[in-house]
C-alpha cells in the first residue's frame, strides 16, 4: 500500500514538474508572438494570395458543382491551408535554435526534454487561431457566413491538428538538423501533395479513382471536410472522422516528437 | 568538483568508421579552480566537456560532476552546474531580459526571484541598457556577454558553500581583444564575488597563459600534461633564441657556435624572413639567413654566444631571446605547433 502512494505521490510530482517545465517552454515560444502580433501575418501570404485569385477563378468554374456560396465551400479550405502552412514550417525556428547554441542550452538545464517539445507544439495553436480569425473577418464583407458554435468548434479541431503538424515539423527539424536544407526538401515534397489530395484546392469528386483512394489514407481530407460542416453548422458523421483524424496526428505527432526531441543531445 | 575516471568517447563516422575523440581522460578539479583545456581543434576538448555537462553520454568510463554521476544522475548535474556553449545561448527572437528570466524559471527559480536576478546580471555584465533588445540586434561581444549571464542564472550570490560549477566552452572565440579582455574582467569579477569553480576551453594559448591557474593540455584525446602555465614552460621548454650573421656563408659555422651553448637543442637554421610565430612581429631580425635555437637561459647565452662567435670572426648582425611560451610546450610535448591549427577533426564541430 505504502509502495502504491508513494509511486502516485512521484507520478503526481512528475506530472506538476512536466507542467511546470511546458508552462516555461510555452511562455517563453509565445513572448515573440505576443510582442508582435502582425507577424501572424507573415505566414498568411500564400493563403491569401489563393483567396484573392484562386478563390474567384473557383466561384466562376464551379459555383454550381460545390453546391451553394463557393465561399463556405472555400473559406474553410484556406483556414486549414493557413494552419499547415503556420505549423508544417515551424520546425525552422527550432531548426535555428539547433544552429545558435539555444536549444543546446536547454538542454543543460533541468528542463524536462519532453517539455521542450510539448511547449513548442501548444504554442501552434496561439497563430493558427488567431490567422484563422483574421481570415474569417476578411471574407464577412465578400458574403462569407458561419455558425458560431460550429465556428468555435472548427478552431478547436484546428488547434488539435495544428499541435499534430506542428509536432511533426519539429520532428522534423531534429531529424534533419546535420543537413538543413533537407527540412525544405521535406516539407514542400509533402505539403504539396498532402494539400491536393485533400480537396482543399478542388473537390476530388471530380478526379480519377487513384486519387480518391490515395485521399481516403490522408488525414488532412478528413480535417478539411470537418471544418467545412462546423463551419456551416452541420454534424455529419465526417465531424468525428476529423476529430479522429486530428486527435491521431496529434497523437503520432506529440509521440514522435518527444522521441526525437529527447534524443536531440546525441 | 569534478572526478574522471578513464572517460572515452566513439563517433561513428559515414559508414562503420569510428573516430575515437576522446581515449581515456582521467581528471580531478578541486572545489574553486579555474582550469583551461587547451589543444588543437580536434584534440578531444569539446566533447570531453559535453560529456561533463551532461550532452554526451560517455562510451565508457565514469565522470562524477559537483557529487553527481553524469549518466545516472544527469538531472542533479544540471542543476549544479552553469554552462556557456560555443554557440549563442539566447534565442535571437528573443529580447535580452526575457531570456534570462525564462532562463532563471528553468533553472527552478520562482517569478520574482528570477525576475530580480535577471536584473543583477544585466546589472553585472553591464546589459542594462540592451535589456529590451532583441538578441539579434546585439553585437558579438554583447552577446558573449548575455551567454556568460544566462550560464550564471542559478549561481549562489553568496558564499554559501553551495557548490557551483561553470563551464565555458571557447568563451572569446571571435571576439576582438578589447571584448576578450572585457570578458575575462567580468568572469574574474564574477570569481572574487562568489566561490565558483571555472573549466574553460580555449586555443588561444595567451589566455590560457595570461588567465587560468591550471592548464591541462589535451591532444588526440588524451591528457599530455597538466600544471599551472609557468611550471609546463620551466619543465617542458626553454628560451628560444634568434641569431643572424651578418654575412649570410657562415650561417652553418654560427649554427655549429649556437649548438655549442649550455642546452641547447633544436638548432635549425632558418631560410627567408625568419616567421618567429609570435606577437612580436617587428622583429628587428628579418635577414635571410637566421640560426634558431633552444637554450637553458637565453639571456646568459647570447652574450657568451657573441664573444664565441667574435673570436672566431663571425658578426652578428641581430639576435633575440623570447621566454617560453604555451605554444613552445606544446611543440616539445607533440612536435607540431598548436598556431599553425594542428589537424582539424570533424569530430569536434559535430553533434
Amino acid at each position: 500500500m505504502s509502495v502504491m502512494s508513494a509511486y502516485g505521490n512521484s507520478m503526481v510530482q512528475r506530472t506538476r514538474s512536466l507542467a511546470r517545465d511546458t508552462g516555461i517552454v510555452l511562455a517563453r515560444e509565445l513572448r515573440p508572438v505576443l510582442a508582435d502580433p502582425f507577424s501572424v501575418l507573415f505566414g498568411m501570404v500564400q493563403p491569401l494570395v489563393f483567396l484573392g485569385l484562386f478563390g474567384p477563378l473557383l466561384a466562376g468554374s464551379l459555383g454550381g458543382a460545390v453546391g451553394g456560396n463557393v465561399w463556405s465551400w472555400f473559406v474553410p479550405s484556406i483556414v486549414v491551408m493557413t494552419t499547415l502552412f503556420g505549423t508544417s514550417t515551424t520546425g525552422s525556428n527550432l531548426l535555428f535554435e539547433l544552429q545558435t547554441g539555444a536549444h543546446e542550452r536547454m538542454l543543460v538545464t533541468p528542463l524536462r526534454r519532453s517539455s521542450l517539445l510539448i511547449g513548442r507544439s501548444l504554442k501552434e495553436m496561439v497563430p493558427l487561431v488567431g490567422q484563422a480569425l483574421v481570415i474569417v473577418l476578411v471574407m464577412l464583407p465578400f458574403g462569407f457566413r458561419f455558425d458560431p458554435v460550429g465556428g468555435l468548434l472548427a478552431l478547436a479541431l484546428l488547434a488539435v491538428f495544428g499541435v499534430g503538424i506542428g509536432s511533426l515539423s519539429y520532428a522534423l527539424a531534429l531529424a534533419v538538423r546535420k543537413q538543413d536544407w533537407m527540412f525544405w526538401l521535406v516539407q514542400q515534397t509533402l505539403l504539396y501533395p498532402a494539400m491536393i489530395l485533400s480537396g482543399m484546392l478542388l473537390p476530388l469528386s471530380a478526379g480519377p479513382g487513384w486519387m480518391q483512394a490515395l485521399a481516403k489514407a490522408n488525414p488532412l481530407a478528413y480535417v478539411v471536410d470537418a471544418e467545412r460542416a462546423l463551419f456551416a453548422g452541420e454534424y455529419p458523421a465526417s465531424v468525428g472522422w476529423g476529430w479522429l483524424a486530428a486527435g491521431l496526428t496529434a497523437v503520432v505527432g506529440l509521440t514522435v516528437g518527444i522521441r526525437s526531441m529527447v534524443r536531440s543531445a546525441e | 568538483m569534478i572526478r574522471t575516471r578513464a572517460l572515452t568517447k566513439d563517433f561513428t563516422v559515414g559508414k562503420g568508421r569510428v573516430v575515437q575523440a576522446v581515449r581515456g581522460i582521467t581528471l580531478t578539479v578541486e572545489p574553486g579552480e579555474l582550469v583551461a583545456l587547451l589543444g588543437p581543434n580536434g584534440a578531444g576538448k569539446t566533447t570531453t566537456m559535453r560529456m561533463l555537462t551532461t550532452l554526451l553520454a560517455p562510451t565508457s568510463g565514469t565522470a562524477t560532476v559537483a557529487g553527481f554521476d553524469v549518466v545516472a544522475d544527469a538531472a542533479e548535474v544540471r542543476r549544479r552546474i552553469g554552462y556557456v556553449g560555443q554557440g549563442n545561448a539566447a534565442g535571437h527572437n528573443q529580447k535580452v531580459r526575457d531570456e534570462l528570466y525564462s532562463q532563471g524559471l528553468m533553472y527552478g527559480l520562482r517569478r520574482p526571484d528570477a525576475r530580480r536576478r535577471a536584473g543583477e546580471l544585466l546589472e553585472a555584465l553591464e546589459l542594462t541598457d540592451l535589456a529590451d533588445r532583441k538578441v539579434s540586434a546585439l553585437s558579438g561581444g554583447q552577446r558573449r556577454r548575455l551567454d556568460v549571464a544566462m550560464g550564471l542564472v542559478h549561481a549562489p550570490t553568496d558564499r554559501s558553500g553551495r557548490p557551483f560549477l561553470l563551464f565555458l566552452d571557447e568563451p572569446t572565440t571571435g571576439l576582438d581583444p578589447h571584448n576578450r579582455a572585457n570578458l575575462w574582467a567580468h568572469i574574474d569579477r564574477m570569481r572574487r564575488q562568489q566561490e565558483m569553480t571555472v573549466v574553460l576551453t580555449t586555443h588561444y594559448l595567451d589566455e590560457a597563459d595570461a588567465m587560468t591557474e591550471r592548464v591541462v593540455v589535451v591532444d588526440h584525446g588524451q591528457i599530455i600534461a597538466d600544471d599551472t602555465a609557468d611550471a609546463l614552460k620551466a619543465k617542458l621548454a626553454g628560451d628560444r633564441i634568434m641569431v643572424t650573421a651578418l654575412d649570410p656563408g657562415r650561417t652553418a659555422e654560427l649554427a655549429d657556435l649556437v649548438g655549442k651553448l649550455p642546452g641547447a637543442r633544436d638548432v635549425t637554421i632558418i631560410r627567408g624572413t625568419p616567421g618567429n610565430g609570435s606577437e612580436q612581429s617587428t622583429t628587428p631580425v628579418t635577414a635571410a639567413n637566421t640560426v634558431q635555437a633552444r637554450v637553458d637561459d637565453g639571456p646568459a647565452a647570447l652574450p657568451e654566444l657573441t664573444i664565441v662567435a667574435h673570436q672566431a670572426g663571425i658578426r652578428i648582425a641581430a639576435s633575440q631571446v623570447f621566454g617560453p611560451t604555451l605554444d613552445d610546450v606544446f611543440l616539445n610535448l607533440t612536435g607540431r605547433s598548436l598556431r599553425e591549427g594542428g589537424e582539424t577533426d570533424a569530430t569536434e564541430s559535430q553533434s
